[in-house]
Protein backbone atom coordinates (compact mmCIF):
# COMPACT_ATOMS: atom_id res chain seq x y z
CA UNK A 1 0.00 0.00 0.00
CA UNK A 2 1.44 3.28 -1.05
CA UNK A 3 0.91 6.28 1.57
CA UNK A 4 1.05 9.92 1.14
CA UNK A 5 1.14 12.57 4.52
CA UNK A 6 1.63 15.96 3.04
CA UNK A 7 2.61 18.67 6.15
CA UNK A 8 3.39 21.95 6.26
CA UNK A 9 5.68 23.74 8.42
CA UNK A 10 4.18 26.75 10.58
CA UNK A 11 5.21 29.71 13.02
CA UNK A 12 4.78 28.11 16.68
CA UNK A 13 1.36 30.73 17.27
CA UNK A 14 2.73 32.18 20.87
CA UNK A 15 5.30 33.92 18.54
CA UNK A 16 5.79 37.54 18.55
CA UNK A 17 4.59 38.42 15.09
CA UNK A 18 6.08 41.37 12.86
CA UNK A 19 4.75 41.99 9.85
CA UNK A 20 7.22 41.93 6.63
CA UNK A 21 8.66 44.99 4.86
CA UNK A 22 6.49 44.45 1.54
CA UNK A 23 3.15 44.26 4.14
CA UNK A 24 1.75 41.44 2.44
CA UNK A 25 2.85 38.74 5.31
CA UNK A 26 4.23 38.17 8.03
CA UNK A 27 8.32 38.21 9.15
CA UNK A 28 9.97 35.07 8.89
CA UNK A 29 12.28 35.92 10.95
CA UNK A 30 12.98 35.16 14.51
CA UNK A 31 10.12 32.93 14.74
CA UNK A 32 10.01 29.39 16.23
CA UNK A 33 9.24 26.57 13.60
CA UNK A 34 7.09 23.34 14.06
CA UNK A 35 4.92 20.92 12.52
CA UNK A 36 1.51 22.23 11.98
CA UNK A 37 -0.94 20.35 15.07
CA UNK A 38 -3.11 19.25 12.22
CA UNK A 39 -0.99 17.60 10.27
CA UNK A 40 0.62 15.71 13.78
CA UNK A 41 -2.46 14.07 13.26
CA UNK A 42 -2.12 13.20 9.93
CA UNK A 43 1.41 11.68 10.00
CA UNK A 44 0.52 9.59 13.24
CA UNK A 45 -2.68 8.00 11.61
CA UNK A 46 -0.85 7.15 8.04
CA UNK A 47 1.73 5.83 10.29
CA UNK A 48 -0.24 3.61 12.37
CA UNK A 49 -1.89 2.27 8.97
CA UNK A 50 1.45 1.87 7.30
CA UNK A 51 1.81 -0.86 10.39
CA UNK A 52 -1.58 -2.13 10.16
CA UNK A 53 -0.97 -2.56 6.58
CA UNK A 54 1.68 -5.16 5.59
CA UNK A 55 4.35 -4.24 3.16
CA UNK A 56 3.03 -0.27 2.69
CA UNK A 57 5.36 2.81 1.98
CA UNK A 58 5.10 5.96 3.34
CA UNK A 59 5.44 9.45 1.82
CA UNK A 60 6.03 12.50 3.57
CA UNK A 61 5.85 15.67 1.63
CA UNK A 62 6.64 19.06 2.96
CA UNK A 63 7.05 22.47 0.66
CA UNK A 64 8.76 25.44 1.69
CA UNK A 65 12.57 26.29 2.32
CA UNK A 66 15.40 24.74 3.13
CA UNK A 67 14.61 24.93 7.13
CA UNK A 68 11.32 22.77 6.38
CA UNK A 69 13.45 19.69 6.30
CA UNK A 70 13.94 19.82 10.39
CA UNK A 71 10.25 19.37 10.77
CA UNK A 72 10.11 16.56 7.86
CA UNK A 73 12.68 14.93 9.94
CA UNK A 74 10.30 14.29 13.06
CA UNK A 75 8.04 12.76 10.52
CA UNK A 76 10.47 10.54 9.28
CA UNK A 77 11.35 9.65 13.32
CA UNK A 78 7.89 9.07 13.96
CA UNK A 79 7.28 6.46 10.78
CA UNK A 80 7.18 7.78 7.51
CA UNK A 81 9.83 5.97 4.68
CA UNK A 82 11.02 8.71 3.02
CA UNK A 83 10.88 12.29 2.73
CA UNK A 84 10.28 14.79 -0.34
CA UNK A 85 10.82 17.93 -0.07
CA UNK A 86 9.72 20.42 -2.75
CA UNK A 87 12.02 23.63 -2.45
CA UNK A 88 10.38 26.29 -2.33
CA UNK A 89 11.16 30.20 -1.03
CA UNK A 90 7.90 31.57 -1.66
CA UNK A 91 5.76 28.64 -0.73
CA UNK A 92 4.39 31.61 1.90
CA UNK A 93 3.00 33.76 -0.64
CA UNK A 94 1.49 30.72 -2.87
CA UNK A 95 -1.99 30.02 -2.12
CA UNK A 96 -4.22 26.87 -1.20
CA UNK A 97 -5.03 26.17 -5.49
CA UNK A 98 -1.13 26.17 -6.34
CA UNK A 99 -0.07 24.54 -3.36
CA UNK A 100 -2.86 21.93 -4.18
CA UNK A 101 -2.23 21.72 -7.87
CA UNK A 102 2.03 21.36 -6.88
CA UNK A 103 0.93 18.35 -4.70
CA UNK A 104 -1.49 16.81 -7.25
CA UNK A 105 1.01 16.86 -9.62
CA UNK A 106 3.57 15.92 -7.88
CA UNK A 107 1.20 12.65 -6.71
CA UNK A 108 -0.37 12.28 -10.40
CA UNK A 109 1.78 9.06 -11.37
CA UNK A 110 2.91 7.77 -8.12
CA UNK A 111 -0.49 5.72 -7.21
CA UNK A 112 -0.74 6.57 -3.61
CA UNK A 113 -3.55 4.37 -2.22
CA UNK A 114 -4.16 6.90 0.85
CA UNK A 115 -3.43 10.37 1.10
CA UNK A 116 -3.59 12.12 4.70
CA UNK A 117 -3.36 16.35 5.42
CA UNK A 118 -3.96 18.19 8.11
CA UNK A 119 -7.57 19.49 7.74
CA UNK A 120 -5.93 23.05 7.56
CA UNK A 121 -2.94 25.16 8.40
CA UNK A 122 -2.46 27.01 11.46
CA UNK A 123 -1.46 30.29 9.60
CA UNK A 124 -3.59 30.32 6.83
CA UNK A 125 -6.54 28.08 8.29
CA UNK A 126 -7.59 28.13 4.73
CA UNK A 127 -8.92 24.00 5.01
CA UNK A 128 -8.65 24.01 1.44
CA UNK A 129 -6.10 22.06 0.25
CA UNK A 130 -6.39 18.33 0.49
CA UNK A 131 -10.23 18.75 -0.22
CA UNK A 132 -8.26 20.56 -3.80
CA UNK A 133 -5.80 17.77 -4.46
CA UNK A 134 -8.32 15.17 -4.02
CA UNK A 135 -10.73 16.65 -6.44
CA UNK A 136 -7.33 17.41 -8.61
CA UNK A 137 -6.51 13.66 -8.35
CA UNK A 138 -10.20 12.26 -9.14
CA UNK A 139 -10.40 10.69 -5.76
CA UNK A 140 -12.74 10.61 -3.08
CA UNK A 141 -12.16 13.00 0.06
CA UNK A 142 -13.25 13.00 3.76
CA UNK A 143 -12.29 16.29 5.46
CA UNK A 144 -12.26 16.92 9.04
CA UNK A 145 -11.59 13.12 10.24
CA UNK A 146 -12.35 12.42 13.67
CA UNK A 147 -11.97 8.44 13.54
CA UNK A 148 -10.13 6.76 10.97
CA UNK A 149 -10.75 2.61 10.12
CA UNK A 150 -9.17 0.96 7.05
CA UNK A 151 -10.27 -3.02 6.17
CA UNK A 152 -10.18 -4.51 2.84
CA UNK A 153 -9.49 -1.37 0.75
CA UNK A 154 -12.60 0.63 2.35
CA UNK A 155 -12.28 3.59 4.70
CA UNK A 156 -14.41 4.18 7.61
CA UNK A 157 -14.42 7.82 9.13
CA UNK A 158 -15.77 9.98 10.86
CA UNK A 159 -16.53 13.45 9.81
CA UNK A 160 -16.63 16.07 13.23
CA UNK A 161 -19.16 18.04 12.73
CA UNK A 162 -20.17 21.48 15.36
CA UNK A 163 -21.73 20.89 18.53
CA UNK A 164 -19.28 16.94 18.91
CA UNK A 165 -21.90 15.59 16.53
CA UNK A 166 -20.70 13.39 14.31
CA UNK A 167 -20.91 12.13 10.51
CA UNK A 168 -20.47 8.39 9.88
CA UNK A 169 -18.82 8.03 6.34
CA UNK A 170 -16.77 5.57 4.19
CA UNK A 171 -15.25 5.38 0.98
CA UNK A 172 -13.06 3.18 -1.11
CA UNK A 173 -9.63 4.18 -1.62
CA UNK A 174 -7.42 5.61 -2.92
CA UNK A 175 -8.62 8.24 -1.35
CA UNK A 176 -8.16 11.66 0.87
CA UNK A 177 -8.68 11.99 4.08
CA UNK A 178 -7.88 16.04 6.47
CA UNK A 179 -7.49 15.21 9.81
CA UNK A 180 -9.00 17.61 12.73
CA UNK A 181 -7.83 17.57 16.04
CA UNK A 182 -7.97 14.76 18.08
CA UNK A 183 -8.23 12.05 15.66
CA UNK A 184 -5.13 10.27 17.89
CA UNK A 185 -2.59 10.65 20.15
CA UNK A 186 0.46 11.35 18.21
CA UNK A 187 3.57 9.42 19.37
CA UNK A 188 6.57 11.10 20.11
CA UNK A 189 9.94 10.47 18.26
CA UNK A 190 12.30 8.13 20.46
CA UNK A 191 15.84 8.84 20.31
CA UNK A 192 16.96 5.54 18.37
CA UNK A 193 13.91 6.60 15.94
CA UNK A 194 15.69 10.33 15.29
CA UNK A 195 19.11 9.10 14.83
CA UNK A 196 17.41 6.01 12.06
CA UNK A 197 16.12 8.77 10.36
CA UNK A 198 18.42 10.93 9.77
CA UNK A 199 19.70 7.50 7.02
CA UNK A 200 16.41 7.55 5.70
CA UNK A 201 16.15 9.33 2.00
CA UNK A 202 14.93 12.69 1.68
CA UNK A 203 14.96 13.95 -1.86
CA UNK A 204 14.84 17.42 -2.77
CA UNK A 205 12.21 18.45 -5.98
CA UNK A 206 12.15 22.30 -7.44
CA UNK A 207 9.04 24.01 -7.27
CA UNK A 208 9.36 25.25 -10.66
CA UNK A 209 8.83 21.48 -12.00
CA UNK A 210 5.76 21.42 -10.33
CA UNK A 211 4.11 24.40 -10.64
CA UNK A 212 1.81 24.60 -13.89
CA UNK A 213 -0.68 26.99 -12.57
CA UNK A 214 -1.33 30.55 -11.55
CA UNK A 215 -2.47 32.11 -7.58
CA UNK A 216 -6.21 32.71 -8.08
CA UNK A 217 -5.36 35.08 -5.24
CA UNK A 218 -3.05 36.97 -3.40
CA UNK A 219 -2.51 38.91 0.36
CA UNK A 220 -3.09 42.25 -0.18
CA UNK A 221 -2.39 43.71 2.39
CA UNK A 222 -1.63 41.85 6.56
CA UNK A 223 -2.18 43.50 9.50
CA UNK A 224 -2.77 43.60 13.17
CA UNK A 225 -6.57 43.48 14.38
CA UNK A 226 -7.66 46.80 16.33
CA UNK A 227 -8.23 45.72 19.93
CA UNK A 228 -11.53 46.07 19.81
CA UNK A 229 -12.60 45.51 23.74
CA UNK A 230 -11.91 47.98 25.90
CA UNK A 231 -10.49 45.35 28.34
CA UNK A 232 -8.35 46.20 30.96
CA UNK A 233 -4.26 44.60 31.29
CA UNK A 234 -3.20 44.21 34.32
CA UNK A 235 0.33 43.05 34.97
CA UNK A 236 2.57 42.91 37.84
CA UNK A 237 2.96 40.67 41.26
CA UNK A 238 1.02 37.64 41.46
CA UNK A 239 -0.18 38.86 45.10
CA UNK A 240 -0.89 42.16 44.02
CA UNK A 241 -2.84 41.19 40.63
CA UNK A 242 -5.24 38.79 43.06
CA UNK A 243 -5.82 41.32 45.30
CA UNK A 244 -6.57 43.73 41.98
CA UNK A 245 -8.98 40.71 40.98
CA UNK A 246 -11.04 40.60 43.85
CA UNK A 247 -11.51 44.10 43.87
CA UNK A 248 -13.19 43.67 40.42
CA UNK A 249 -15.28 40.93 40.44
CA UNK A 250 -16.52 42.43 43.99
CA UNK A 251 -17.35 45.83 41.97
CA UNK A 252 -18.23 44.30 38.04
CA UNK A 253 -19.92 40.78 39.51
CA UNK A 254 -22.16 39.30 41.98
CA UNK A 255 -20.15 36.28 42.50
CA UNK A 256 -18.26 36.81 45.45
CA UNK A 257 -21.55 37.97 47.10
CA UNK B 1 -23.68 41.83 -7.85
CA UNK B 2 -25.34 38.55 -7.52
CA UNK B 3 -24.62 35.84 -4.49
CA UNK B 4 -25.71 31.92 -4.58
CA UNK B 5 -26.16 31.27 -0.71
CA UNK B 6 -25.64 27.81 -0.28
CA UNK B 7 -27.82 27.24 2.99
CA UNK B 8 -26.91 24.17 5.76
CA UNK B 9 -29.52 21.48 6.92
CA UNK B 10 -28.78 19.08 9.11
CA UNK B 11 -30.85 16.04 10.84
CA UNK B 12 -33.71 17.55 9.38
CA UNK B 13 -33.29 21.13 10.23
CA UNK B 14 -31.97 24.33 8.91
CA UNK B 15 -29.39 25.43 10.34
CA UNK B 16 -29.10 29.01 11.53
CA UNK B 17 -25.61 30.15 9.63
CA UNK B 18 -28.20 29.89 7.21
CA UNK B 19 -29.22 33.67 8.29
CA UNK B 20 -25.77 35.05 8.36
CA UNK B 21 -25.43 33.93 4.74
CA UNK B 22 -28.63 36.56 3.98
CA UNK B 23 -26.98 39.10 6.35
CA UNK B 24 -24.05 39.20 4.43
CA UNK B 25 -25.78 39.47 1.08
CA UNK B 26 -27.80 42.12 2.54
CA UNK B 27 -24.34 43.75 3.56
CA UNK B 28 -22.82 44.00 0.26
CA UNK B 29 -26.36 44.94 -1.02
CA UNK B 30 -26.11 41.55 -3.50
CA UNK B 31 -29.17 40.40 -5.23
CA UNK B 32 -29.10 36.89 -4.40
CA UNK B 33 -30.87 33.33 -4.67
CA UNK B 34 -30.59 30.19 -1.93
CA UNK B 35 -29.55 26.55 -2.61
CA UNK B 36 -30.55 24.08 -0.03
CA UNK B 37 -29.86 20.15 -0.27
CA UNK B 38 -32.84 19.65 2.66
CA UNK B 39 -36.54 19.76 2.72
CA UNK B 40 -39.98 21.49 2.00
CA UNK B 41 -41.10 20.82 5.68
CA UNK B 42 -38.22 23.31 7.25
CA UNK B 43 -37.86 26.19 4.53
CA UNK B 44 -35.97 29.48 5.14
CA UNK B 45 -37.33 32.51 6.00
CA UNK B 46 -36.42 34.25 2.82
CA UNK B 47 -37.58 36.53 0.18
CA UNK B 48 -35.93 35.12 -3.06
CA UNK B 49 -35.47 32.48 -5.19
CA UNK B 50 -34.57 28.55 -3.87
CA UNK B 51 -33.58 26.07 -5.51
CA UNK B 52 -33.95 22.99 -3.66
CA UNK B 53 -33.34 19.45 -3.65
CA UNK B 54 -34.34 16.79 -1.83
CA UNK B 55 -32.27 15.64 1.17
CA UNK B 56 -34.03 12.69 1.19
CA UNK B 57 -32.94 11.36 -1.96
CA UNK B 58 -30.06 13.21 -2.63
CA UNK B 59 -28.56 12.26 1.06
CA UNK B 60 -27.68 15.41 3.96
CA UNK B 61 -23.69 14.46 2.70
CA UNK B 62 -22.88 13.54 -0.25
CA UNK B 63 -20.24 15.70 -1.48
CA UNK B 64 -20.19 14.57 -5.23
CA UNK B 65 -23.91 15.14 -6.01
CA UNK B 66 -24.26 18.26 -3.44
CA UNK B 67 -21.40 19.48 -6.23
CA UNK B 68 -23.58 18.64 -9.21
CA UNK B 69 -26.70 19.85 -8.01
CA UNK B 70 -25.13 23.30 -6.70
CA UNK B 71 -23.20 23.34 -10.28
CA UNK B 72 -26.08 23.20 -12.15
CA UNK B 73 -27.96 25.66 -10.18
CA UNK B 74 -24.53 28.20 -10.69
CA UNK B 75 -24.82 27.40 -14.83
CA UNK B 76 -28.48 28.63 -14.56
CA UNK B 77 -28.20 32.01 -12.09
CA UNK B 78 -24.54 32.94 -13.33
CA UNK B 79 -23.36 34.53 -10.01
CA UNK B 80 -20.36 36.62 -9.06
CA UNK B 81 -20.26 34.53 -5.92
CA UNK B 82 -21.16 32.00 -4.20
CA UNK B 83 -21.18 32.09 -0.23
CA UNK B 84 -21.13 29.39 2.17
CA UNK B 85 -20.55 28.99 6.00
CA UNK B 86 -17.42 28.33 7.18
CA UNK B 87 -18.33 24.97 8.86
CA UNK B 88 -17.93 21.34 8.51
CA UNK B 89 -20.18 21.22 5.19
CA UNK B 90 -19.21 24.99 3.93
CA UNK B 91 -14.74 23.88 4.07
CA UNK B 92 -16.07 20.31 2.43
CA UNK B 93 -17.92 21.51 -0.53
CA UNK B 94 -16.57 24.68 -1.13
CA UNK B 95 -13.05 24.02 -2.66
CA UNK B 96 -14.69 21.35 -5.17
CA UNK B 97 -16.93 24.06 -6.30
CA UNK B 98 -14.02 26.61 -6.55
CA UNK B 99 -11.96 24.07 -8.62
CA UNK B 100 -14.69 23.06 -10.76
CA UNK B 101 -14.93 26.78 -11.90
CA UNK B 102 -12.01 28.33 -11.58
CA UNK B 103 -12.54 30.56 -8.88
CA UNK B 104 -10.53 31.88 -5.78
CA UNK B 105 -12.00 30.83 -3.03
CA UNK B 106 -11.58 33.21 0.38
CA UNK B 107 -11.92 31.16 3.32
CA UNK B 108 -13.66 32.39 6.92
CA UNK B 109 -14.23 35.83 5.78
CA UNK B 110 -14.98 37.61 8.79
CA UNK B 111 -15.78 41.26 7.23
CA UNK B 112 -15.38 43.50 3.87
CA UNK B 113 -13.80 46.54 3.68
CA UNK B 114 -14.01 48.36 0.93
CA UNK B 115 -15.31 45.41 -1.10
CA UNK B 116 -12.56 43.26 -0.25
CA UNK B 117 -12.67 40.58 2.04
CA UNK B 118 -10.67 40.16 5.05
CA UNK B 119 -9.45 36.66 6.62
CA UNK B 120 -7.82 35.96 10.36
CA UNK B 121 -4.43 34.45 9.95
CA UNK B 122 -2.36 32.89 12.50
CA UNK B 123 -5.05 32.28 15.07
CA UNK B 124 -6.59 35.70 14.61
CA UNK B 125 -3.69 37.13 15.76
CA UNK B 126 -3.12 38.41 12.51
CA UNK B 127 -5.41 39.77 9.66
CA UNK B 128 -5.51 39.92 5.92
CA UNK B 129 -7.25 41.69 2.80
CA UNK B 130 -7.50 39.15 -0.25
CA UNK B 131 -7.09 40.04 -3.55
CA UNK B 132 -9.18 37.72 -6.09
CA UNK B 133 -7.39 37.31 -9.89
CA UNK B 134 -10.80 35.62 -10.67
CA UNK B 135 -13.84 37.12 -11.89
CA UNK B 136 -16.18 35.11 -9.85
CA UNK B 137 -15.44 34.10 -6.36
CA UNK B 138 -16.07 31.35 -3.51
CA UNK B 139 -16.46 32.78 0.12
CA UNK B 140 -16.94 30.73 3.37
CA UNK B 141 -18.05 33.14 6.33
CA UNK B 142 -16.62 32.58 9.47
CA UNK B 143 -19.26 31.46 12.17
CA UNK B 144 -21.13 34.63 13.38
CA UNK B 145 -18.74 37.20 11.63
CA UNK B 146 -22.14 38.46 9.99
CA UNK B 147 -25.93 38.43 12.03
CA UNK B 148 -29.14 40.02 10.92
CA UNK B 149 -29.99 42.83 12.77
CA UNK B 150 -34.15 41.62 12.66
CA UNK B 151 -35.63 38.23 12.92
CA UNK B 152 -35.56 36.38 9.74
CA UNK B 153 -38.90 36.94 7.63
CA UNK B 154 -39.91 36.26 4.39
CA UNK B 155 -40.96 33.18 2.39
CA UNK B 156 -38.95 31.87 -0.85
CA UNK B 157 -40.08 31.04 -4.42
CA UNK B 158 -39.19 27.07 -4.46
CA UNK B 159 -38.07 25.52 -7.17
CA UNK B 160 -37.18 21.75 -7.05
CA UNK B 161 -34.28 20.70 -8.74
CA UNK B 162 -32.69 16.88 -9.60
CA UNK B 163 -29.97 16.03 -10.85
CA UNK B 164 -29.17 12.31 -12.57
CA UNK B 165 -25.69 12.02 -11.36
CA UNK B 166 -26.19 9.66 -8.98
CA UNK B 167 -23.44 7.26 -9.88
CA UNK B 168 -20.92 9.98 -8.68
CA UNK B 169 -21.76 8.94 -5.29
CA UNK B 170 -18.48 7.86 -3.94
CA UNK B 171 -19.22 8.50 -0.29
CA UNK B 172 -21.37 6.50 1.69
CA UNK B 173 -23.26 8.63 4.53
CA UNK B 174 -24.53 6.14 7.01
CA UNK B 175 -25.85 8.36 9.79
CA UNK B 176 -24.80 10.56 12.72
CA UNK B 177 -23.39 9.86 16.01
CA UNK B 178 -24.47 12.22 19.13
CA UNK B 179 -22.31 13.79 21.17
CA UNK B 180 -21.45 11.67 24.21
CA UNK B 181 -24.41 11.88 27.02
CA UNK B 182 -23.64 12.66 30.64
CA UNK B 183 -20.82 14.52 32.74
CA UNK B 184 -21.32 17.85 33.96
CA UNK B 185 -23.47 20.25 32.12
CA UNK B 186 -21.91 23.45 32.27
CA UNK B 187 -24.58 25.61 30.84
CA UNK B 188 -26.18 25.18 34.60
CA UNK B 189 -22.85 27.11 36.21
CA UNK B 190 -22.45 30.69 37.27
CA UNK B 191 -18.53 30.44 37.10
CA UNK B 192 -16.93 28.50 34.80
CA UNK B 193 -13.10 28.65 35.26
CA UNK B 194 -10.99 26.69 32.40
CA UNK B 195 -8.30 25.15 31.82
CA UNK B 196 -5.98 25.38 28.64
CA UNK B 197 -3.08 24.13 26.81
CA UNK B 198 -1.19 26.50 28.57
CA UNK B 199 -1.72 24.88 32.12
CA UNK B 200 1.44 22.28 30.21
CA UNK B 201 0.89 18.87 32.41
CA UNK B 202 -2.32 17.16 33.55
CA UNK B 203 -1.53 17.89 37.09
CA UNK B 204 -2.17 20.77 36.69
CA UNK B 205 -6.11 20.65 36.46
CA UNK B 206 -5.70 20.87 39.84
CA UNK B 207 -5.30 24.16 40.59
CA UNK B 208 -8.38 25.23 37.90
CA UNK B 209 -10.09 22.52 39.48
CA UNK B 210 -9.67 24.02 43.13
CA UNK B 211 -10.09 28.00 42.25
CA UNK B 212 -13.34 26.88 40.48
CA UNK B 213 -14.97 24.92 43.70
CA UNK B 214 -13.77 28.15 45.64
CA UNK B 215 -15.77 30.35 43.09
CA UNK B 216 -18.87 28.06 43.62
CA UNK B 217 -18.57 27.08 39.86
CA UNK B 218 -17.34 24.46 38.06
CA UNK B 219 -14.57 23.92 35.75
CA UNK B 220 -14.14 23.91 31.88
CA UNK B 221 -11.56 23.21 29.27
CA UNK B 222 -10.18 23.88 26.12
CA UNK B 223 -9.91 21.43 23.31
CA UNK B 224 -6.52 20.81 23.56
CA UNK B 225 -6.90 19.29 27.28
CA UNK B 226 -9.57 17.02 26.27
CA UNK B 227 -7.85 15.50 23.02
CA UNK B 228 -5.43 14.86 25.38
CA UNK B 229 -7.29 13.10 27.65
CA UNK B 230 -6.83 15.67 31.02
CA UNK B 231 -10.86 16.40 30.87
CA UNK B 232 -13.94 14.86 30.01
CA UNK B 233 -15.98 15.79 26.66
CA UNK B 234 -18.73 17.09 28.29
CA UNK B 235 -16.28 20.17 29.77
CA UNK B 236 -15.11 21.34 26.51
CA UNK B 237 -16.19 25.02 25.61
CA UNK B 238 -16.51 25.97 22.28
CA UNK B 239 -18.09 25.36 18.51
CA UNK B 240 -17.14 21.07 19.13
CA UNK B 241 -18.21 21.14 22.92
CA UNK B 242 -20.77 23.08 24.75
CA UNK B 243 -21.87 26.81 24.24
CA UNK B 244 -21.96 28.74 27.92
CA UNK B 245 -22.78 32.49 29.04
CA UNK B 246 -21.79 32.21 32.92
CA UNK B 247 -21.68 35.05 35.16
CA UNK B 248 -18.06 34.37 35.28
CA UNK B 249 -15.83 33.11 33.06
CA UNK B 250 -12.24 32.50 34.13
CA UNK B 251 -9.84 31.28 30.70
CA UNK B 252 -6.46 29.98 31.71
CA UNK B 253 -3.72 29.24 29.61
CA UNK B 254 -6.60 29.51 26.62
CA UNK B 255 -5.29 31.51 23.37
CA UNK B 256 -8.26 32.70 22.39
CA UNK B 257 -9.11 30.55 19.11
CA UNK B 258 -12.26 31.59 17.24
CA UNK B 259 -14.01 28.23 18.03
CA UNK B 260 -12.98 28.54 21.82
CA UNK B 261 -14.59 32.15 21.72
CA UNK B 262 -17.12 30.68 19.89
CA UNK B 263 -18.51 28.89 22.83
CA UNK B 264 -17.96 31.46 25.61
CA UNK B 265 -18.18 35.20 24.58
CA UNK B 266 -21.68 35.47 25.61
CA UNK B 267 -20.29 34.93 29.52
CA UNK B 268 -21.19 38.09 31.39
CA UNK B 269 -17.86 38.55 32.58
CA UNK B 270 -13.93 36.99 30.98
CA UNK B 271 -11.22 37.22 33.30
CA UNK B 272 -8.21 35.74 31.29
CA UNK B 273 -4.48 34.59 33.07
CA UNK B 274 -2.13 34.21 30.22
CA UNK B 275 1.74 35.26 29.93
CA UNK B 276 1.51 35.97 25.98
CA UNK B 277 -0.27 40.06 26.30
CA UNK B 278 -1.03 39.85 22.75
CA UNK B 279 -3.02 36.50 23.17
CA UNK B 280 -6.52 36.66 21.00
CA UNK B 281 -8.33 35.96 24.24
CA UNK B 282 -7.56 39.73 25.18
CA UNK B 283 -10.28 40.79 22.32
CA UNK B 284 -13.03 39.34 24.75
CA UNK B 285 -12.09 39.50 28.38
CA UNK B 286 -12.79 42.20 30.46
CA UNK B 287 -9.75 41.87 32.03
CA UNK B 288 -6.10 40.00 31.11
CA UNK B 289 -3.96 39.37 33.48
CA UNK B 290 -0.39 38.47 32.38
CA UNK B 291 0.96 35.94 34.77
CA UNK B 292 1.76 32.37 34.88
CA UNK B 293 -1.11 30.37 36.00
CA UNK B 294 0.96 27.70 37.86
CA UNK B 295 2.04 31.00 40.17
CA UNK B 296 -0.95 33.11 40.33
CA UNK B 297 -3.87 30.64 40.48
CA UNK B 298 -2.69 28.84 43.86
CA UNK B 299 -2.70 32.91 45.11
CA UNK B 300 -5.53 33.82 44.15
CA UNK B 301 -7.46 30.21 45.24
CA UNK B 302 -5.93 31.21 48.98
CA UNK B 303 -7.30 35.00 48.70
CA UNK B 304 -11.02 33.77 47.37
CA UNK B 305 -11.16 31.43 50.01
CA UNK B 306 -10.13 33.89 53.17
CA UNK B 307 -13.12 36.08 51.67
C1 LIG C 1 -13.35 22.78 13.40
C2 LIG C 1 -12.68 23.10 14.69
C3 LIG C 1 -13.37 23.02 15.86
C4 LIG C 1 -12.77 23.35 17.07
N1 LIG C 1 -13.51 23.31 18.22
C5 LIG C 1 -12.96 23.76 19.38
C6 LIG C 1 -13.73 23.83 20.59
O1 LIG C 1 -14.92 23.46 20.65
N2 LIG C 1 -13.13 24.30 21.72
C7 LIG C 1 -11.82 24.72 21.74
O2 LIG C 1 -11.33 25.15 22.80
N3 LIG C 1 -11.06 24.63 20.62
C8 LIG C 1 -11.60 24.16 19.45
N4 LIG C 1 -10.81 24.07 18.32
C9 LIG C 1 -9.35 24.27 18.44
C10 LIG C 1 -8.95 25.72 18.43
O3 LIG C 1 -8.74 26.15 17.10
C11 LIG C 1 -7.62 25.89 19.20
O4 LIG C 1 -6.65 25.02 18.68
C12 LIG C 1 -7.77 25.63 20.69
O5 LIG C 1 -8.88 26.33 21.22
C13 LIG C 1 -6.52 26.06 21.42
O6 LIG C 1 -6.63 25.73 22.78
P1 LIG C 1 -5.78 26.53 23.86
O7 LIG C 1 -6.10 27.96 23.81
O8 LIG C 1 -5.98 25.83 25.15
O9 LIG C 1 -4.28 26.24 23.41
P2 LIG C 1 -3.23 27.19 22.70
O10 LIG C 1 -3.79 27.87 21.54
O11 LIG C 1 -2.01 26.38 22.53
O12 LIG C 1 -2.97 28.32 23.80
C14 LIG C 1 -2.33 28.12 25.01
C15 LIG C 1 -2.25 29.47 25.70
O13 LIG C 1 -1.69 29.31 26.99
C16 LIG C 1 -0.82 30.39 27.26
N5 LIG C 1 0.11 29.89 28.27
C17 LIG C 1 1.13 29.01 28.11
N6 LIG C 1 1.73 28.78 29.29
C18 LIG C 1 1.07 29.52 30.20
C19 LIG C 1 1.22 29.69 31.61
N7 LIG C 1 2.15 29.04 32.31
N8 LIG C 1 0.39 30.55 32.24
C20 LIG C 1 -0.57 31.21 31.56
N9 LIG C 1 -0.76 31.08 30.22
C21 LIG C 1 0.05 30.24 29.57
C22 LIG C 1 -0.19 30.71 25.94
O14 LIG C 1 0.29 32.03 25.90
C23 LIG C 1 -1.37 30.49 24.97
O15 LIG C 1 -2.09 31.69 24.78
C24 LIG C 1 -11.41 23.73 17.10
C25 LIG C 1 -10.69 23.78 15.91
C26 LIG C 1 -11.30 23.48 14.71
C27 LIG C 1 -10.52 23.57 13.44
Amino acid sequence: MKILVCIKQVPDMESKFKINAEGTWYDGIDLAWRMNEYDEYAVEQAVQLKEQVAGSDLTVLCIGRQQVQETMKKALAIGCDRGVHVADENSHQKDPFEIASVIAEFASDKGFDLIFTGMQSQDRGSAQVGVLIAEMLGMPSISTIVDFAFADGQISAKRELEGGIKALVKTTAPALVTCQLGLNTPRYPTLPNIMKAKKKELLSVEVADLLKVEAKQETAKIYFPEKKGGGLVLEGEVADLADQLIQILKDKTAVLA
Amino acid sequence: MKALLVAEYRDGQLLGSTYELVAFANQLGAESAMFLVGSDSALPQYDGPLYLADSGKYSEFNPAVHKQLLLDVIAKEQPEMVVFAHSSYGWDLAPRIALTLGAAQVSEVVEIVDGVPVAPVCNSKLRRQVKANTDRTVVTLQAGAFGLSDEPSGSPTVEMIDTDSDSAAQIEFCGYEEAEAGGVDLSKADVIVSAGRGIGKPENLEIVEVLAKALGGEYGASRPVVDSDWADHSRQVGTTGQTVSPKLYVACGISGAIQHLAGMKKSEFIVAINTDKDAPIGEVADVLLVADLKQFLPVLTEKVRAL
